[in-house]
C-alpha cells in the first residue's frame, strides 16, 4: 500500500510512549454508532482501528423470515440519508429475480426521485463535512434544500426520511401535480444553496488547507479495496454504475461523471458538489419526458399478490449516492428469500479506513470519516 | 463623596458592565448565528428571546455539579475560576470613557490609571491559559488532556506575535498607559487620516487581531475545545455552573479583548474630527464618550461572531505554522521598521 511508508512501526514494548484515544461510539463527529480506536502520537496516528456493529440490527437474517414485501420497508433503514435509492435497488433486484420490467413511466419516476435522494444525500454529506471542520453556516443553507426535496417525498409517497417508496413491479402513484410547479422554483433554490456553499467553503484558504491532500488516496488501491462510487472517482476513475451498466433509463439521459485526481477530502468534496448540478441536469431530462407520457400510462406491471420467484439468484447493483448499492437475492421458489445479502458501498471503503487515516492527525480523521460518508446504518446492517 | 467611594462604584459599575455585556453577547451570538444561517434562534423567552441567558443561567445553576472520580478534586475546582475571573479582572485598566463631572468632582471613567496598564492585560490574559490548562488536566479524561495541550501550545504560542503587536504600539506612543495611548489618537496626522492606531500600525493591527482571535479560542482558532474532534476539549468533563465560569469566562474575555483593541487601534472614547467636549455639557460629556466606546467595542464584538459562523477552523499544525512561521517574523519585521521610524523621527 502507499500509505504504509509514512507508519512509524511500533512494537508492543513501544505502548507506553503513545496514547491510544478510543474516538466513539458516543462521539459528536461519528456519525450514527462508528467507533475507531486510535493510537497516537501527540496528535499523529500511527494506527486506527475501526470497530463495527453497534448497528448491527441482522437486517439480512430478518429478509429470510420475512416476505419479499415485507422486506422493502427495513430497506429504508440501510442508508437512511437517501432511503429512496435503497427501496429502489431492492426492488429492481427482485423484479431481476422475477424476470419483470417495470413499465417506462414508473422508471422516470423511479429515476426522479432516486436522483432527488441523491440531491438529498450530497447535501448532507457536504453540509456534515463543513460542520465536522468547523463551518457550521454552509450546513444549514443546505439541510433547507434537503427539507424541500422532503416535501416531494411527502407528497409522493407520504414519507420523508423512510420512504418505503415503490413497490415490486412499479411505483404507486405518479408524480405529485405540484412538482410541476415545485421543481423549477426548488432547482434554482439548490443551485442557490449550493453556491453559496460553494462560495463559503471552495475557494477558502483554511477549506482548502485542511481538505487539499488530506486523505489522499491512489487509484490502484482504491480499486484493490474496492472503492466505489464518488470515493473511486475522486482517486480518478471513471466509474458509475449509471453509465457503465445502465439500468431503468439511465442510458437515454445526457450527464457527465465528474472525476478527481488525488483522491483526497477536496476531491470528495468537489465531485459531490458536481453531482449534484448532474443530478438536476437529469431530474430535468426525465422530467421531460415523463410529460410526454399520457396520463393514463401504467405505473404498476402486474404481479402476484404473493410474490414467489422461482428458484434461483440474482444480483442487483445501483449507482447509490455512496458508490455501488447491490442486493443479492436467493430465492428457493417459497414466497420468502432463501438468503439476502446486501452490498453497501461504505462497508468496503470503511475497510481502508486505517489505510486513509495512517499518518495523518486526529483533525483528519474526522475530515476523513464525514468525507466517506459512512453510514451506520448500511455499514452494520 | 470620597474618593474610594468613586473608586468602589467604579469597580461596581465596570464588573456589571463586563457581566451585562457577556450576556447579551450569548444571545447576540445565537441570534446572529440564526440570522446568518436562515434560522429563527431563540426567540421564546421574553421578547426576542432576550430572557434566554437567564434562563440558561438558571438551568447550569440548577443542576448536579459532577466530578469524575479519577479527577484532581481541588485543581478540578480551580480551573474554571482561574478562566473567569482574570477576564474579568482585566477591564480594570480599561479606558472606558474620559471623564464626567458629578457633583463637582471630576471623575476619571476608569478603574486605575496605573502606568503598567498594558501590560498589567497581558500578564492576566497569560493567567487565564492556567485555568484552561489545569481544567483540561485535572480532568483525568483523554480528551480534555488533548485540549488543554492544545491550548497550552495555542494560548502561549499566539501571545509572543500579540506582545510584538502591542510593542510597536508602546513604541509609537511611548508609554504603557492605556489612557495616555487613547489621549494620543486625538486628531488627525497627514492631514485627513485621524491619529489613530490603526493607521499607523496597519500590520500591528492585523497581527494583533489575528492573535486576539486565538487568544479568545474562536472559531477559526477554536482547537481547545474543537466539539467535532475533542467532544468540548478541556471542559469536557465539567457539568453545571463550573462549565458556566468557562462559557461565560469566553465571553468576558471577547469584551476585554474587544475594549483593548478599541483602546490600542481605534482611538477609545474619542469621535474622529470632532471634539465632543466642545459642545457637550460635562455630565453628557462623560455618556457621550462612554457611548462611543461601546459602539466601537459592539462592533468587535459582533465581528467576532460573524468570523466565527463564517470560515472553517484550522487544524492543529496549521495553526502554530500560522503563528510560528507567519505571524511572528511579519511582528519582528514590524517592530523592527517602527523602532526605526521612531528613532528617526525623534
Amino acid at each position: 500500500m502507499a500509505t504504509e511508508t509514512v507508519c512509524i512501526t511500533t512494537g508492543p514494548a513501544d505502548v507506553g510512549d503513545y496514547v491510544s484515544l478510543n474516538i466513539g461510539p458516543i462521539h459528536p463527529a461519528m456519525h450514527g454508532t462508528l467507533r475507531v480506536i486510535t493510537r497516537t502520537d501527540g496528535e499523529t496516528i500511527l494506527s486506527a482501528e475501526p470497530e463495527i456493529g453497534y448497528l448491527h440490527r441482522g437486517v439480512e437474517k430478518l429478509g429470510e423470515n420475512f416476505t419479499y414485501k415485507q422486506f422493502l420497508p427495513l430497506t429504508d433503514r440501510l442508508n437512511y440519508c437517501s432511503a429512496i435509492c435503497n427501496n429502489v435497488a431492492y426492488e429492481l433486484a427482485v423484479e431481476k429475480l422475477l424476470g419483470i420490467e417495470v413499465p417506462p413511466k414508473a422508471q422516470l419516476v423511479r429515476t426522479i426521485m432516486m436522483e432527488l435522494a441523491r440531491i438529498a444525500d450530497h447535501e448532507v454529506l457536504v453540509g456534515i463535512l463543513g460542520v465536522d471542520l468547523g463551518a457550521l453556516t454552509p450546513f444549514f443553507y443546505l439541510i433547507i434544500q434537503r427539507e424541500e426535496i422532503y416535501e416531494i417525498f411527502e407528497w409522493h409517497h407520504g414519507a420523508r426520511l423512510t420512504n418505503s417508496m415503490g413497490a415490486i413491479g412499479g411505483v404507486e402513484a405518479p408524480l405529485p401535480d405540484r412538482f410541476h410547479q415545485k421543481w423549477p422554483k426548488m432547482r434554482d433554490s439548490i443551485r442557490r444553496a449550493n453556491d453559496e456553499t460553494d462560495k463559503l467553503l471552495t475557494h477558502n484558504r483554511i477549506w482548502m488547507d485542511r481538505t487539499i491532500g488530506v486523505n489522499a488516496f491512489c487509484e490502484e488501491d482504491a480499486l484493490n479495496w474496492g472503492f466505489t462510487g464518488p470515493m473511486l472517482r475522486a482517486c480518478g476513475t471513471r466509474r458509475d454504475i449509471r453509465k457503465d451498466e445502465p439500468y431503468l433509463m439511465y442510458n437515454e439521459f445526457d450527464f457527465e461523471v465528474p472525476t478527481g485526481k488525488h483522491g483526497d477530502v477536496f476531491d470528495r468534496y468537489m465531485i459531490r458538489m458536481l453531482e449534484m448540478e448532474e443530478s438536476i441536469k437529469i431530474i430535468d431530462q426525465a422530467y421531460a419526458m415523463y410529460q410526454e407520457m399520457p396520463d393514463d400510462a401504467p405505473l404498476m406491471k402486474k404481479v402476484p399478490k404473493i410474490i414467489k420467484p422461482p428458484a434461483g439468484q440474482a444480483y442487483h447493483a445501483i449507482e447509490s449516492p455512496n458508490g455501488e448499492l447491490g442486493f443479492f437475492i436467493k430465492s428457493d421458489g417459497s414466497d420468502k428469500p432463501y438468503r439476502i445479502k446486501i452490498r453497501p458501498p461504505c462497508y468496503m471503503i470503511y475497510q481502508a479506513f486505517e489505510e486513509l487515516v495512517k499518518g495523518e492527525m486526529i483533525s483528519d480523521l474526522i475530515a476523513c470519516l464525514s468525507s466517506i460518508n459512512v453510514i451506520a446504518g448500511e455499514l452494520d446492517r | 463623596m470620597a474618593d474610594w467611594q468613586i473608586d468602589l462604584i467604579k469597580v461596581v459599575f465596570i464588573w456589571v458592565w463586563a457581566l451585562l455585556i457577556a450576556v447579551v453577547m450569548t444571545w447576540v451570538e445565537r441570534r446572529a448565528s440564526a440570522m446568518m444561517q436562515d434560522r429563527l434562534g431563540p426567540n421564546r423567552a421574553g421578547p426576542f428571546g432576550l430572557l434566554q441567558p437567564l434562563a440558561d443561567g438558571i438551568k447550569l445553576f440548577t443542576k448536579e455539579d459532577i466530578m469524575p472520580e479519577k479527577a484532581r478534586k481541588i485543581l478540578f475546582l480551580l480551573g474554571p475560576p482561574l478562566f473567569a475571573l482574570p477576564a474579568f479582572s482585566a477591564y480594570a485598566v480599561v479606558p472606558f470613557g474620559d471623564k464626567i463631572v458629578l457633583g463637582g468632582k471630576e471623575i476619571i471613567l476608569q478603574v486605575s490609571d496605573v502606568n503598567i496598564g498594558f501590560l498589567y492585560v497581558l500578564a492576566l490574559g497569560a493567567i487565564g491559559v492556567y485555568g484552561m490548562v489545569i481544567g483540561g488536566w485535572a480532568s483525568n479524561s483523554k480528551y480534555s488532556i488533548l485540549g488543554g495541550l492544545r491550548a497550552t501550545a495555542q494560548l502561549i504560542s499566539y501571545e509572543v506575535p500579540m506582545g510584538l503587536a502591542l510593542l510597536t504600539i508602546v513604541l509609537l506612543y511611548g508609554t504603557f498607559s492605556l489612557r495616555e495611548m487613547v489621549l494620543l489618537q486625538q486628531g488627525t496626522f497627514l492631514g485627513f487620516l485621524p491619529n489613530w492606531g490603526i493607521f499607523k500600525q496597519p500590520l500591528g493591527f492585523i497581527i494583533f487581531l489575528v492573535a486576539a482571535y486565538a487568544e479568545a479560542n474562536r472559531v477559526p482558532f477554536d482547537l481547545p475545545e474543537c466539539e467535532s474532534e475533542l467532544v468540548t476539549g478541556y471542559h469536557t468533563e465539567y457539568g453545571s455552573m463550573n462549565l458556566g465560569l468557562y462559557l461565560f469566562g469566553e465571553y468576558v474575555n471577547l469584551g476585554t479583548l474587544a475594549a483593548i483593541t478599541v483602546s490600542l487601534f481605534f482611538g477609545g472614547w474619542t469621535l474622529p474630527y470632532v471634539d465632543m467636549s466642545k459642545f457637550l455639557g460635562p455630565v453628557a460629556y462623560g455618556v457621550a464618550s462612554f457611548m462611543v466606546f461601546f459602539i466601537k467595542q459592539a462592533f468587535f464584538l459582533f465581528l467576532f461572531v460573524w468570523v466565527r459562523w463564517t470560515v472553517p477552523r484550522f487544524r492543529y499544525d496549521q495553526l502554530m505554522g500560522l503563528g510560528w512561521k507567519a505571524l511572528i517574523p511579519l511582528g519582528l519585521v514590524n517592530l523592527f521598521v517602527t523602532a526605526l521610524l521612531v528613532q528617526l523621527t525623534i
